[in-house]
């Protein structure tokens, strides 16, 4: 805890879109008489709409990886690849670079996703003062691997795209991959829901 | 950033107040429409999975757990799901889930086999398996009880199930070159195949299944004929050399054919399962049905050297049957070693012979035709081992009338019938022939050959005495020979001595001859003149007996 005083001691409120600093009227329905966004002291219901998020995300990153995600067939013989058994095949096909980045992509970067996220909010709700530094970092961490996370879902549009030699060689998407762009998009969701100065506070301040 | 710089509270702008948009509760149906995504997942793939079934297979070349699908008319109606061996670890067994509207596959009459590509002598067949993979197909039955245990079939059905076409099945003492799949011609149109094939039980035949496919299986009635179309018919007549096919594909892979005997018959489409029997080739099944065989035995008393099984038996020319077995027997009574041959014949080959054999026997009141055989040995009729072929002294059985035939032994009720045999033409000639070189062999040949070089020894020497001496001396007899010839011609030639007074001679030959027959004509009109003397002469009698000596007197 910082001897610093908080905006709340001071009454006031700074708008998240355009950073106005405004007088804390204490209501729910206040908005930024500058660029008209909603005023909240922390995001709105940040802990449970990232719990939430966090958990559809989770759910569907199930599906997503137990469905196929891309169809390859090569002269005839059709081949169902779900992430892992691709990475696999990578591996097992002398490619062991390339398996260390799609599985660092596909199946590291969600994990630790779900579990940095998970760690800010179970943290975040108990108030406690814990390495909130390094919790800050997590949070930037998440922040930035975020953009990294769809790599999935672009190699089996690119391909789908790209390979398209009919008999030869076609690349067809699955279910399974939509399942995956889903939980990436669910969880950049979650990330951005996060309140970061939840952090901070030192006790639930989810108002 | 402390109270210092602050602008009062007042100084700051009032926020306006907005209706609440929305309701942070709201959020939790993210999760749940997720869960409900991930449940309805759940529930598709639950309702969605047919039966799981055990396939076994001698091999699972070609199948990947996770790939290999099955399908049934090229539609995927399961997958592979496992691949493992059997506990004795000799064969494989293939866990399969089928999909759910497959259910009806999982039933006792399905068959499962993995299509891979098979490259025969018949065709090339799988050509897509090659690029994508082996299969597993499937064909559905008849029965509608569960089942999930499947024994794979190794090849697949050649029929699948509820093809339009009946089925037959065929009788053959072998299989010769058909396999399954062989083609079914008719009119050297592919009508069908065969399905399967498997030995008699007894082993002492081969039963095979064909497949005429519709509508083409109504041309298969009561009397069609099958045979075995497989290789080439060569056949030298008449008219040249003809070779005869049905197909290219047949040569090599095999093929049966059918077709209706010439000549009316009945032609009432044949029932599914009918059973026939397969000829050896299209002559023997077209010709009249052979009926019953009857099994008979002779007993040979001399070499059979070049008797074969299967060589013909024929009477009076006509092929009635074939040997099936030669055997050496031992007659310990006559210190022989006698061959008894065993053949089959038809006695319906004989045709309206038969017909009327059967019908005089039928009349007389007898059984068979045993005691008309009786008849016809003491007849003369013989069995007897001819040669059919010069060349490579092949045998052949002929069934013939031997005149003045020695008296044989024969007993109607034998089983098998035993005939009475005569040496073949050939072997008398054989015979003669022995005896001829016996005789020869007799012949002392080597003393002739002493007293010949003998003799030659003694006329040489002669011939040297006579060149050495008798021919000088003849040289010169023929010499003095000459000298006298010369002699003798000189005395001969027209200007010699000898040859004038021959001349002279002749001539005063001539006038003694005149002066005789003068005297004569003289002495015929006076005869009394030999006694008297000659009277006086008239004047003109005188000059002609005086003419002559003048005449004479000339040279």
């Amino acid at each position: 805890m910082s001897a610093l005083p908080r905006a709340r001691d001071l009454g006031l409120i700074g708008c998240h879109v355009c950073g106005l600093v405004c007088r804390d009227v204490g209501r729910h329905d206040a908005a930024c008489p500058r660029c008209g966004s909603a005023l909240h002291r922390r995001k709105t219901a940040s802990l449970a709409r990232t719990w939430a998020l966090l958990i559809a995300a989770f759910i569907l990153y199930l599906p997503a990886n137990l469905l196929p995600i891309m169809r390859t067939v090569s002269l005839g013989d059709v081949d169902d690849n779900t992430i892992l058994s691709g990475v696999i095949e990578l591996w097992v096909k002398g490619s062991p670079d390339l398996a260390v980045i799609v599985f660092t992509a596909s199946i590291v970067v969600p994990m630790l996703k779900f579990l940095v996220l998970a760690t800010l909010l179970l943290s975040a709700r108990s108030g406690t003062d814990w390495a909130q530094r390094q919790r800050a970092r997590l949070y930037r961490l998440v922040e930035f691997i975020g953009y990294w996370s769809m790599l999935d879902v672009f190699v089996v549009a690119l391909l789908t795209a790209l390979v398209r030699f009919n008999f030869l060689s076609r690349v067809e998407p699955l279910p399974g991959v939509v399942f995956f762009g889903l939980t990436v998009v669910l969880t950049m969701l979650a990330s951005m829901s996060f309140d970061p100065r939840l952090i901070w506070d030192g006790r639930t301040n989810d108002d | 950033m402390t109270d210092n710089p602050t602008p009062s509270r007042d100084e700051l702008p009032e926020p306006v107040v907005q209706r609440r948009r929305f309701n942070a509760s709201l959020i939790w149906l993210v999760p749940a429409l997720a869960a409900l995504v991930g449940l309805s997942l759940v529930v598709h793939g639950w309702m969605q999975a047919g039966p799981n079934i055990t396939i076994t297979f001698q091999t699972a070349e070609g199948l990947e757990a996770g790939k290999t699908p099955v399908k049934y008319k090229n539609v995927v109606i399961g997958k592979v799901n496992r691949i493992d061996l059997t506990r004795d670890r000799s064969k494989v067994r293939v866990r399969v889930a089928l999909e759910k509207s497959a259910e009806s596959f999982a039933t006792a009459g399905t068959r499962y086999w993995v299509v891979r590509p098979r490259i025969g002598l018949g065709g090339v067949s799988g050509v897509d398996t090659l690029l994508s993979g082996a299969f597993i197909g499937a064909d559905t039955g008849d029965s509608q009880e569960y089942r999930n245990e499947f024994t794979g079939l190794e090849i697949p059905p050649a029929v699948p199930h509820g093809a339009p076409g009946k089925s037959f099945s065929l009788h053959s003492d072998d299989l010769g070159s058909l396999d399954i799949g062989s083609p079914v011609y008719f009119r050297r149109i592919q009508v069908g195949r065969v399905v399967s094939y498997q030995l008699d039980k007894d082993g002492k035949g081969v039963s095979l299944q064909i497949f005429v496919d519709g509508p083409n299986d109504r041309f298969v009635t009561t009397s069609t004929r099958f045979w075995n179309a497989s290789g080439v018919d060569v056949s030298l007549g008449a008219n040249g050399l003809k070779l005869n096919t049905q197909s290219l594909a047949t040569v090599l892979a095999g093929g049966v054919a059918f077709q209706d005997p010439r000549g009316p018959h009945d032609s009432t489409p044949a029932a599914e399962g009918a059973s026939y029997k397969l000829f050896g080739d299209q002559v023997t099944a077209m010709a009249p049905p052979d009926g019953e065989p009857h099994y008979i035995r002779m007993r040979f008393e001399q070499s059979l050297r070049g008797l074969v099984v299967d060589a013909p038996v024929e009477f009076l020319g006509i092929n009635i049957g074939r040997v099936v077995s030669i055997n050496l027997d031992y007659d310990d009574k006559k210190q022989r070693f006698p061959v008894t041959v065993g053949a089959v014949v038809y006695p319906q080959r004989l045709g309206r012979a038969y017909d009327k054999l059967s019908e005089l026997a039928k009349a007389r009141g007898e059984p068979d035709l045993s005691i008309m055989l009786g008849r016809l040995i003491e007849h003369g009729l013989r069995a007897q081992a001819r040669t059919g072929n010069l060349l490579t002294g092949q045998l052949y059985i002929a069934m013939d009338f031997i005149p003045n035939a020695p008296k044989a032994d024969f007993d109607p009720a034998g089983k098998p019938l035993e005939i009475p045999t005569a040496p073949g033409s050939f072997d008398k000639l054989q015979e003669q022939m022995a005896e001829i070189v016996d005789k020869l062999q007799k012949i002392p040949f080597d003393s002739i050959g002493r007293n010949l070089d003998q003799t030659l020894g003694e006329l040489n020497r002669t011939l040297k005495q006579v060149n050495g001496e008798v021919l000088p001396e003849f040289r010169n007899t023929l010499k003095g020979a000459q000298q006298t010839l010369g002699t003798a011609d000189q005395a001969l030639s027209n200007d010699s001595p000898l040859q004038q007074n021959l001349g002279d001679t002749l001539k005063q030959l001539q006038r003694m001859a005149r002066s005789l027959r003068v005297l004569t004509d003289y002495l015929g009109v006076h005869p009394e003149a030999l006694i008297r003397g000659r009277p006086a002469d008239p004047p003109q009698a005188r000059p002609a007996p005086a003419q002559a000596p003048k005449q004479g007197s000339k040279p």
